[in-house]
């Protein structure tokens, strides 16, 4: 065992690279949920992007087509969720389950030509000076930009929540779909365009990982990464900035528990591979005392009678 | 004459089984207030609705000012200058009273700016509202409030009132009528929704009175008597219910020191509850929708356990029990919500009838349902207490809100209680219905029942209970005689006015 | 313009012919599907649905319809009572994993010992270990009011990894040259789950999917414990209005959910897989979810629906062997299966109208 060969400005650096998918995804199930919606299809949702995006950045060789084809898969999937819970009023918790079974489907066959495939490198910032600072520059500057996207959603989902009508007329939604039916807001129409934005956000998550974290594509590579974006909902309390610091926190537990494998720490791997989904069955434990900042129409179904 | 502000005429709108309205036609005139008159399920609700855009008409056309309006949405309504404060307030409880009201406007100025607009409205018109804060810590007046401000800020042509004193205490009536006759003053037309007669006499300049969706009758309210009132909104005489003098007997429900937190956020906690039921007496408690009525009926039933001797029957402690042991010993009771609380709305009557028949009924045997029985018991309720369904196999959301209240209080008369208590059992039911509700509970506790009935109508507690008390803010006030009480002292057993003020004029 | 409307009570007739409008909706797309694909679509679906049944081959193929429809069903009855009280365990692929380690872990303990109880203490081992890992969202959710979503789920990654380490350490066959997976229990003769009759595949988890079946139409139907869960999946607050436990309802649909997805784990290990491997599991856990919802939570519906979904399988394996259809084209169509009964069930409890037609 030699804990002396973790580096910690590589490892920040690389957390920062393993909560980037989660924090995607995350962000954009919180507007969703914020909506009202509660759609347990990230998973599938992620990883279609995966391959969407996948295919598109090897077809192309270029990998910002692939983000966007990624965003648009992701957001298509989720068409058919707002399709399903939004017109044809199906119960959400078993649309979501479905999307996920569906898109895990959809993907590996999507995947089929590209097993084993490298896709082009998505680039790096890179600013001369601040990226060559030491220690700093490795961290805030040295990343591809995605990375900054994936941040600046997040203050952008902050921004329009707190400070615009639009923002307003979302948290209305999900807090009484009813009465904001009553003074006019079209409850489907809101409801069906945060389902698509979170639907792209978990298509740009899952392309991160097949393009830049791992990057290559297998079958099923999200791995549970979604649902513990749906967790990380919950543990942010439906805040955009707590979404930033849990997602950061995943990734830590995440980059810590490789670096531990590869420095041959006598737990074994098995043990050390389990520990981010027994680290959010603990969160979930510690924070689902305080259920007070969920929306207060979240799952429910809308249907505008009389 | 000159060109009303709003005439509707022919409007019509049918649903599935029901011609909500038929061929309604009526002005409102420039600064009148003018009532809507109708018992419930009279397609007032449909009818106003249509007027501010929320329904589409089948038929028939309204004119503003003389020019066809036909608003396809409410924002169109809005900008047409009509406002609506709803029954059931739109409003969302977990955003402020500032936000709330934004939502309300089409271009509403930034926060800041609202807030003081919010200060001043209020200032001027009585009613006093602090715009940063949240909305589900309010009480149902002040929510009110901030329905009537959100109007007022928009400057409204037409103000629509679909039951606005359901919510209030007698005094907070007062103070609403001071301010809606300043905006009458102001030139503002106000279409005003009630069934309550004397109100309509001491408020309105017309009245419009709808009958199963029909127009059948207008009348000018203060030259017409509240019984000529009542019989064209009804159709027919309806008789009051009787009420034999009756012997009471020993206390048999006794809750004494009782306090327990709400189980939800906005709930209302109850603070220090003391009352006592005797054998045969209907004890009445009033009070504004909110001030802990829902609580104290679960602390009752059993849905949420309290300190064993705070609930007493017959002077065993029950208030650790769970609601199937009250229900052998013989405590029942019927919730306010009938669809989701008192009954499973798509399950049919007869396994609604099982939901608390089981015990006393004795519907199970170790542990395994008798269908038969059970079945027996539900076609029993529904002969005895007239539902009208096509059979027990029937679904509790097919029936209308009259028969299902019927059949819901009647699942309980008829299990024989000790001591019943209900809450609100003739909300949003028929006028005919309504009486055979209140006949049931008096003749239940005729043959010695304890019966505390939890109501916002005060009418009915005045019909039907011995003694009174009014819970506010979840206190309850100590019971007195209801013979003799006067409108000011229940109003002010109820809190009074809240700290609401007159309009300044 | 269309308008839907909620009917006054669910209607009889479109929540029987719900499943069989989404399987032909299915059986539609899905052919355009393998059309895209390159396949003939008439030729794939009747690979998949004719093909096992009544084709050259059936007298293979119909004993694997048993063995592959078995674990299927007696998952998915479990989580149908669940699933009617709102309790939403997904996670019985772990429940699955776990039962299979416990269950085959107590009949690797008594090898090479030859008695009859061996295998029944392997089967109380099974359900008590799936009973056990969903025991962990249950008392967590009764305790702290956690998501039991998140959890039974989070927890199937976990006993993924468990069963990662336990073919490759502790249930490792000591006589397998060192190559991951435990002993064959098919040629341990007290702890082999067999086939009863030969030929059928006709094996004790066949028969403990038809006694769940009885079972749960029983509980529904005629206990007051089937009525309390139905109760609490329609009118949770009227529910506890009734007098039922919540807590109660919640260890209970969840242990049951549990203990039968570790029974299928244990009946699948000790018999048609025969060992403890790290690619043991094979998403049966999630499969179910869609026969769960696909027999609509009703015991005989669920019966036929898993039936169905083994067909799938099967004919989806032949159709990869015969046509080259890919693997998870099959998942897709599954997955398919399960969006458009979903969708179509709005026709249970709604009617379209077409506005322009009515007259009032």
């Amino acid at each position: 065992m030699d804990l002396s060969a973790i580096n910690p400005v590589l490892l920040v650096a690389s957390l920062m690279v393993a909560a980037t998918p989660l924090l995607l995804a995350s962000i954009g199930e919180l507007v969703v949920e914020k909506s009202g919606v509660l759609n347990l299809g990230v998973e599938g949702m992620m990883i279609t992007g995966a391959i969407s995006g996948f295919a598109v950045a090897v077809e192309t060789g270029s990998p910002t087509l692939g983000f966007v084809a990624a965003a648009a898969g992701g957001a298509l999937l989720s068409l058919l969720f707002a399709l399903l819970t939004q017109v044809a009023l199906a119960n959400q918790v078993a649309s979501g389950l479905s999307l996920t079974l569906f898109g895990l489907g959809l993907s590996a066959l999507m995947g089929q030509g590209y097993v084993g495939v490298k896709p082009p490198p998505t680039p790096k910032l890179d600013i001369p000076v601040l990226t060559d600072l030491p220690v700093v520059g490795r961290i805030l500057f040295g990343h591809d930009l995605m990375l900054y996207v994936g941040v600046a959603i997040v203050a952008l989902v902050w921004a329009v929540l707190k400070f615009t009508r639009a923002g307003l007329i979302l948290r209305a939604v999900g807090e009484n779909h009813h009465a904001a039916h009553a003074l006019g807001y079209k409850v489907v129409r809101i409801r069906t365009l945060a389902i698509l934005f979170g639907g792209a956000c978990a298509g740009l998550g899952g392309a991160y990982i097949s393009l830049v974290r791992v990057p290559q594509w297998t079958e099923g590579m999200t791995a549970g990464v979604g649902w513990i974006a749906l967790a990380l909902v919950v543990f942010a309390s439906w805040k955009p900035w707590r979404v930033l610091l849990g997602a950061y926190l995943f990734g830590g537990i995440t980059v810590l528990q490789l670096n531990l494998q590869a420095a041959g720490v006598a737990i074994p791997v098995e043990y050390l591979a389990m520990s981010p989904y027994i680290v959010t069955i603990l969160v979930l434990v510690i924070l689902s005392a305080d259920k007070s900042s969920a929306p207060a129409s979240l799952g429910r179904t809308f249907h505008a009678s009389h | 004459m000159s060109t009303p502000l709003l005439r509707i005429e022919g409007l019509t709108k049918a649903y599935p089984g029901v011609v909500a309205n038929d061929h309604v036609s009526f002005d409102i005139g420039e600064g009148e207030v003018h009532a809507l008159l109708g018992e419930n399920g009279a397609g007032k609700s449909t009818l106003v609705k249509m007027i501010y855009g929320l329904v589409k008409p089948d038929s028939g056309r309204m004119l503003l000012r003389g020019e066809p309006y036909a608003p396809p949405e409410p924002r169109a309504a809005r900008a047409d200058g009509i406002a609506m404060v709803f029954q059931h307030f739109s409003l969302f409880e977990a955003l402020n009273v500032a936000e709330n009201i934004a939502l309300g406007m089409e271009n509403p100025p930034p926060l800041r700016d609202l807030a003081d607009d919010i200060r001043r409205v209020s200032e001027t018109y009585g009613l006093p509202l602090d715009p940063y804060r949240v909305v589900g810590d309010l009480s149902a007046g002040e929510r009110q409030r901030v329905e009537i401000v959100r109007c007022l800020l928009q400057d409204p042509k037409l103000l629509i009132m679909d039951e606005p004193t359901s919510v209030l205490t007698p005094q907070e009536v007062q103070i609403l009528f001071e301010t809606l006759r300043k905006l009458k003053a102001e030139g503002t037309s106000i279409l005003y929704i009630s069934h309550k007669l004397e109100e309509i006499r001491a408020l309105c300049d017309h009245a419009t009175i709808l009958r199963l969706g029909k127009n059948v009758g207008e009348c000018d309210p203060r030259e017409t008597s509240a019984r000529d009132m009542a019989e064209m909104m009804v159709g027919a005489v309806l008789k009051t219910p009787e009420r034999a003098g009756r012997e009471l007997g020993e206390v048999a429900l006794d809750v004494s020191g009782l306090s327990v937190k709400s189980p939800s956020e906005f709930g209302t906690s109850l603070k220090n509850l003391h009352m006592e039921v005797r054998k045969g007496e209907v004890l009445g408690i009033g009070g504004v929708a909110g001030n802990g009525q829902d609580e104290l009926l679960a602390v009752l039933s059993g849905e949420i356990l309290t300190d064993a001797s705070a609930v007493k029957l017959h002077g065993r402690p029950v208030g650790r029990m769970g609601p199937g042991v009250r229900r052998g010993l013989g405590l029942l009771t019927a919730p306010e919500e009938r669809l989701g609380h008192a009954a499973a709305p798509d399950m049919s009557l007869t396994e609604n009838a099982l939901l608390t028949g089981a015990v006393r009924e004795k519907l199970v045997s170790n542990g395994f349902l008798r269908w038969g029985d059970t079945r027996a018991f539900a076609q029993r309720i529904i002969e005895a207490f007239d539902v009208r369904t096509p059979g027990p196999e029937n679904a509790a959301r097919s029936l209308s809100g009259g028969n299902l209240q019927k059949f819901v209080i009647g699942r309980e008369v008829l299990q024989r209680p000790e001591v019943l208590v209900v809450n609100q059992p003739t909300w949003g039911v028929d006028a005919a219905a309504a009486a055979a509700i209140r006949q049931a509970i008096l003749d239940l506790a005729a043959e010695g029942a304890a019966v505390v009935c939890i109501s916002q109508d005060l009418d009915e507690l005045m019909e039907i209970s011995d003694r009174f008390a009014a819970l506010n803010e979840g206190r309850l006030s100590a019971p007195r005689p209801t013979a003799g009480l006067t409108v000011d002292e229940i109003g002010l057993m109820m809190g009074g006015a809240h700290g609401m003020e007159v309009a300044h004029v | 313009m269309i308008v839907i409307e909620k009917r006054p009570q669910p209607s009889q007739l479109w929540s029987v012919a719900t499943p069989i409008v989404a399987v032909v909706a299915t059986m539609i797309v899905g052919g355009l599907l393998f059309a895209a694909l390159g396949k003939n679509p008439v030729e794939a679906i009747a690979t998949i649905f004719w093909e096992p049944l009544f084709g050259e081959y059936a007298f293979y193929y119909r004993p694997q319809l048993l063995v592959k429809g078995a674990p299927l069903v007696l998952i998915a009855i479990g989580l149908s009572l669940g699933f009617r009280a709102g309790i939403w365990n997904i996670g019985a692929e772990g429940q699955y994993i776990v039962g299979a380690l416990t269950g085959a872990g107590v009949g690797l303990a008594f090898y090479p010992l030859e008695a009859w109880y061996v295998f029944p203490l392997m089967v109380m081992a099974g359900a008590l270990g799936g009973w056990a890992w969903a025991m962990i969202p249950a008392i967590l959710k009764v305790r702290f009011g956690t998501n039991e979503i998140l959890v039974s789920l989070m927890l199937v990654y976990v006993a993924e990894q468990l069963l990662a380490s336990m073919s490759l350490g502790l249930l490792k066959n000591p006589e397998g040259f060192g190559f991951p997976g435990s002993r064959n229990l098919q040629s341990y003769p007290s702890g082999h789950n067999a086939e009863l009759i030969e030929g059928t595949g006709m094996h004790w988890g066949v028969v403990a999917a038809f006694v769940a079946v009885i079972f749960a139409y029983v509980l529904l139907n005629r206990h007051m414990l089937g009525y309390q869960i139905r109760l609490t999946g329609e009118a949770p607050r009227a529910a506890r209005f009734a007098g039922v436990r919540p807590a109660r309802l919640i260890l209970f649909c969840l242990g049951l959910s549990g203990a039968l997805a570790g029974l299928a784990g244990l009946f699948e290990v000790s018999g048609p897989s025969g060992q403890v491997s790290i690619d043991f599991n094979v998403g049966y856990g999630f499969t179910a979810i869609i026969v769960a919802f696909l027999g609509r939570l009703h015991p005989v519906g669920i019966l036929l629906a898993g039936g169905l979904m083994a067909l799938t399988y099967i004919g989806g394996e032949i159709a990869q062997g015969n046509l080259g259809l890919p693997a998870a084209a099959i998942q897709v169509f599954q997955g398919m299966l399960l969006f458009f009964l979903l969708a179509f069930d709005l026709l249970t409890n709604y009617r379209i109208r077409f506005a322009g037609k009515e007259v009032a």
